[in-house]
């Protein structure tokens, strides 16, 4: 089996928000509406404060509260793990977005553009009316990945196949791979590396990973999770 | 909005999801108290009637809410773990029961539609706790909490109805309300003392009054007031009128505060920072 996962490293993310940029390019969301975002975040009390950037998104979790709340049916999960939503189906109840612990879910109900109510021209060839009053969010471009593996690439390597946010990450902290597969990518990286995930303690399983720390060769053991 | 670490309050429902709450329980609450009472033919019917019509209210006014309403219908699609479907079938069975009571007069038929007017409220706090990300609602006992305040609501509603109709109060109706009103007042106390510590003080800041509220209007007060009837009959009607208002109006008040006000999510964590250099 898949498992589509995504690996942020903590040490190398440098907040430039390229990766958010990435992703509304890509996805042609709406001001507002970012399916990829970094947060700023400050940790401790003076003077012994430390700074991270935390790229955060949907975690597209194994046990998802989204999907299961879903009244319609439009909230599913792939057999490789990523969490979608359709648009024919949903009813735009918002029932997702509370149940939602990383808050990855948008819903726009009327149209809106960078600037004013006229769209530009690149916003008007993207504009989609399917997206109006129903929920949105990360999708892990799955469409990338659909392609990219029908063309017999490597999502994760190939950038084709890859999802926009970790191609156009300037330094290298946004990883994607098959987290089942031990010898992928992400697999190396969360065995040679401490990580946590985001909201553990709720149980959903999610399939986004924060790297923090070498992993310790003795003691510990190595690539444990820190949440 | 902010999108930071830290928690803020979630603005996807608003008082139309919270109407559907408010004047659901207490239309449930309603249906569900009045299969038993004994009212006469015409009053029963009317209670009966009023209670379902204010289950409709609130869907009508949730309907308002979502995005795409020419697809209400979806809501049915998945009864297998969604409560909000679930919530849409109780809904659906409680008006089919409830209005062949009302057109049959059959005892079974009122205590059906009792039991599916407690399903459903039953749902609602369902949905609420499936709601995981918010820490006010999340929690399990908010289910018996919703149950009770909607009976609270429903009681204190027949109670000032019958009251305020000249109709003699039947017995057993002062004592549903004590009854519910303690019960609601233990359930937010148990609620409380579970809830605390997971709420960002904001949330905490918002829900705290309207529970003391519930309390101290909604329980000591309409309990005061029962006494007071019951031992000045002079004034019963006014007292049981006022009891069951204050029971009313304050799980109203909750019950928007829970929804709207209490509703912060729980932002973000980081159980570690990141360790650069010196590696």
């Amino acid at each position: 089996m898949t498992r589509w996962a995504m690996v942020a490293d903590l040490r190398r993310c440098v907040g430039c928000q390229t990766c958010t940029a990435a992703c509304k390019h890509a996805n042609a969301t709406p001001p507002g509406v970012q399916w990829r975002r970094v947060l700023d975040m400050e940790v401790g009390e003076y003077p012994d404060v430390k700074r991270a950037f935390v790229p955060v998104g949907c975690m597209h979790c194994a046990d998802p509260p989204c999907m299961h709340v879903c009244p319609s049916t439009a909230t599913r999960k792939r057999a490789d793990g990523i969490v979608t939503i359709d648009y024919d189906l949903c009813i735009g109840c918002a029932y997702c977005a509370v149940a939602c612990p990383y808050q990855a879910r948008y819903k726009t109900d009327q149209p809106s553009f960078a600037y004013g109510g006229a769209p530009m021209e690149n916003e008007k060839e993207t504009f989609d009316a399917m997206r109006l009053g129903v929920a949105t969010k990360c999708t892990f471009c799955s469409d990338r990945i659909d392609a990219g593996l029908a063309k017999g690439l490597k999502p994760g390597i190939d950038p084709e196949a890859t999802p926009a946010c970790v191609n156009s990450c300037i330094a290298g902290a946004l990883h994607f791979g098959d987290k089942e597969d031990p010898q992928s990518n992400v697999s190396k990286l969360l065995e040679d590396n401490e990580h946590f995930r985001m909201h553990e303690e709720l149980g959903t399983d999610p399939g986004f990973y924060y790297l923090w720390d070498k992993a310790a060769k003795q003691g510990y053991g190595r690539g444990r999770s820190g949440g | 909005m902010s999108y930071g670490p830290r928690p803020w309050l979630q603005l996807h429902w608003d008082a139309r999801a919270a109407a559907n709450f408010i004047l659901g329980g207490t239309g449930a609450g309603l249906t569900a108290l009045a299969a038993f009472a004994p009212l006469g033919e015409r009053l029963h019917q009317i209670a009966m009637l009023a209670g379902l019509a204010l289950v409709a209210a609130g869907l009508a006014s949730v309907w308002m809410e979502i995005g795409r309403k020419l697809r209400a219908v979806h809501v049915f699609f998945n009864p297998f773990t969604s409560w909000m479907t679930r919530e849409s079938f109780a809904a659906l069975a409680l008006f089919a029961i409830g209005l062949s009571a009302v057109w049959t007069g059959t005892p079974l038929l009122y205590a059906l539609a009792s039991l599916a007017a407690l399903g459903f409220v039953y749902c609602q706090g369902r949905i609420l706790r499936a709601s995981k990300g918010i820490p006010a609602w999340r929690e399990p006992t908010v289910t018996w909490l919703v149950l009770w305040t909607a009976i609270g609501e429903g009681a204190g509603l027949l109670l000032a109805f019958v009251a305020l109709a000249g109709s003699p109060i039947p017995a057993f109706a002062p004592g549903a309300l004590g009854l519910a009103v303690v019960a609601r007042a233990l359930a937010w106390s148990v609620y409380r003392g579970r809830v605390e510590s997971t709420l960002a003080p904001r949330a905490r800041a918002a829900l705290e009054p309207a529970g003391k509220q519930l309390y101290q209007l909604g329980a000591v007060a309409p309990l005061a007031l029962l006494v007071f009837g019951g031992a000045v009959d002079a004034y019963a009607s006014v007292a049981a009128a006022l009891a069951g208002i204050f029971a009313l109006a304050t799980g109203w008040r909750f019950k928007f505060v829970l929804v709207v006000r209490a509703s912060f999510n729980q932002g973000f964590a980081l159980p570690r920072v990141p360790v650069r250099g010196g590696k």
